[in-house]
């Protein structure tokens, strides 16, 4: 009796992980499908990276990707940081309950509505303010980093919360301005999850499709958004190698992540 | 107390730099997450007019010098008059509560069998779940379309299997779509359940065993209700973006598939009528509101704790 149901757990467990993963796998296989059809096998080819790496549209569209999501996961850093710090350390201000919740609704405010919202700021404010003048790369940064730095600043939040404030006391003892103690001490211990919020900021913005569809304008096109559109027209065996590609980056950057948790648990 | 508050104003005033802490990331989520919500709430009100931007002023000196306020419900009532939009919201909402059970009928067992395995697995069984994450949604969701399709995995295999003559049709329909949000949301349910799972005390289980309990019915009384907080945060985590998905329906879905995001990106990019895109914005966000309010609240507590 008491076995039994830890048998049932673990084989539900490992049909969850064949769910996940199944996919991620076909798609990995098929990228290096000599036939032009996705699901024929006709003979293992590299060609389609070759493909990959010649299609200008699909490069051009990941520099613009890249480029906004490094500007937006520094930004959002720089701003959900101050955001954690001012929710966790300051227990009363004023504004201090409208910060929380725009903190927390855009982790599950659907996007299209954080997309549409945006834009229509945007054209709002060019209307009256002459700026911004059009839409393109930067109107696309300021939305991804409207919402990203909700995900910077919860990441801070757990991090502080769980921090020994006897550090920070000890310093402010010795007579340390506040702004000394949090670049001397808080800055330092809460330094890996700043990493581990400009990573995920990076993430959601490189994989964004729709908040980037809204805001964006003629001459900027984002990776997803070429990547869909060419989605839309059929199934293409490029973007099975880029999948491909990305899958093994992610999993070189988890394997590294996790090693050192691992080895930050065990000391 | 009021010689203390005094203090402490006087300290705030004294201290601008504890102002910009949170005034800077107050300021720009004001002006970038909460002003734009007004000016939905403005647009819904308005009429579609040929032009940029492509909607009527509120606002309008007319002729004779007088200010006019025109204030349009026309497209709030075509909302509850046409059925497309009724029913868009209602096979959102379906749609979105099933996936969830979904979602949390698989991830239970998962987060379960994570804290279960032994020490030395679970950081890589938590990796596994939060790797599928880090890759591209789009792509993900993509992948299925080679599965699911006329010719593809699944339809292959049945028939080399001999199992059906005719390919099945799988994709664009429904079923395509709850298999794409729970796949897609699936890693949002199995983490807080984890963490919910992971801080529980273990030794409540053999005092349930010891009183005679059986491990299901430990299970269902000592177990389930100790991760209501987890139960509740990854609905909610799944629950409300899964209303307004638009891609997964987009791309697996048919096109008798109704749902409110897929209905807001037509009425805006198609369409080009963006006072009906935002008034059904406004009315998906009077939707959320509470759930939103809900994961809010929760939120609180939890860092509280």
């Amino acid at each position: 009796m008491t076995v039994k149901r830890p048998n049932l757990v673990f084989s539900l467990m490992a049909f969850g992980y064949a769910f996940l993963y199944a996919p991620i796998v076909s798609l990995i296989v098929f990228s290096f499908n000599e036939s032009r059809l996705v699901t024929v096998w006709g003979g293992f080819s590299t060609k389609w990276y070759g493909a990959l790496l010649h299609n200008e549209q699909l490069l051009g569209a990941a520099w613009v990707s890249l480029r906004i999501a490094v500007m937006n996961a520094t930004l959002a850093v720089v701003l959900g940081t101050l955001a954690g710090v001012a929710l966790v350390r300051f227990q009363k201000f004023r504004g201090r309950s409208a910060l929380a919740l725009m903190v927390g609704a855009p982790l599950v405010m659907p996007d299209v509505i954080l997309g549409l919202a945006s834009l229509l700021l945007f054209v709002a404010m060019e209307q009256l303010l002459g700026w911004p003048q059009g839409r393109g790369m930067t109107t696309i940064t300021i939305a991804h980093i409207t919402f990203s730095l909700a995900y910077v600043a919860v990441i801070v939040q757990s991090r502080l919360v769980r921090l020994d404030p006897s550090l920070e006391e000890a310093a402010m003892d010795l007579g340390a301005r506040p702004w000394k103690v949090f670049f001397l001490i808080t800055l330092p211990l809460i330094a890996p999850a700043l990493a581990a919020g400009w990573l995920l900021a990076f993430t959601l913005s490189l994989d964004d499709l729709v908040i980037a569809s809204f805001t964006s304008g003629p001459g900027a096109s984002t990776l997803p958004m070429v990547v869909y559109s060419s989605v839309r027209l059929g199934v293409s065996p490029e973007i099975n190698a880029l999948a491909t590609i990305l899958v093994l980056l992610v999993t070189i950057g988890i394997v590294i992540a996790g090693w050192s948790m691992q080895k930050r648990a065990a000391t | 107390m009021p010689s203390l508050n005094k203090a402490s104003l006087w300290l705030r005033r004294q201290n601008p730099g504890r102002a910009s802490v949170f005034g800077i990331p107050l300021l720009w989520l004001l002006v970038f997450f909460g002003l734009p919500f007004l000016i939905i709430a403005r647009i819904s009100l308005s009429e579609v007019v040929i032009g940029l931007p492509p909607y009527s002023d509120l606002l309008s000196w007319s002729e004779e010098g007088v200010l006019q306020l025109r204030v349009s419900f026309a497209n709030f009532l075509l909302l509850f008059e046409d059925s497309l939009y009724f029913d868009a919201f209602t096979g959102s909402l379906c749609v979105a509560a099933v996936s969830t059970l979904l979602c949390l009928l698989l991830g239970y067992p998962m987060a379960l069998g994570i804290t279960r395995a032994p020490a030395h697995w679970r950081v890589p069984l938590l990796m596994l779940v939060i790797l599928p994450f880090w890759t591209s949604f789009l792509i993900r969701v993509y992948a299925w379309i080679g599965i699911l399709k006329g010719n593809g995995l699944i339809n292959n295999l049945l028939l080399w299997l001999g199992w059906i003559d005719q390919p099945l049709k799988l994709l664009h329909t429904d079923f395509a779509v709850y298999l794409g949000i729970v796949y897609a949301y699936l890693p949002f349910m199995v983490l807080p359940l984890y963490a919910t799972l992971s801080r529980m005390d273990h030794s409540l289980l053999e005092a349930a065993a010891d009183l005679g309990c059986r491990p299901l019915c430990a299970f269902w009384r000592v177990t389930v209700p100790l991760s209501m907080p987890g139960i509740v945060a990854g609905s909610l985590l799944v629950f409300v973006p899964a209303v307004g998905e638009f891609v997964i329906p987009d791309l697996l879905g048919g096109p008798d598939t109704l749902m409110i995001g897929k209905v807001l990106w037509t009425e805006f990019f198609n369409n080009r009528d963006w006072p009906v895109a935002a008034s059904v914005a406004v009315a998906l966000l009077a939707l959320l509101v509470l759930p939103v309010m809900l994961f809010e609240r929760f939120r609180e507590k939890e860092q509280e704790a």
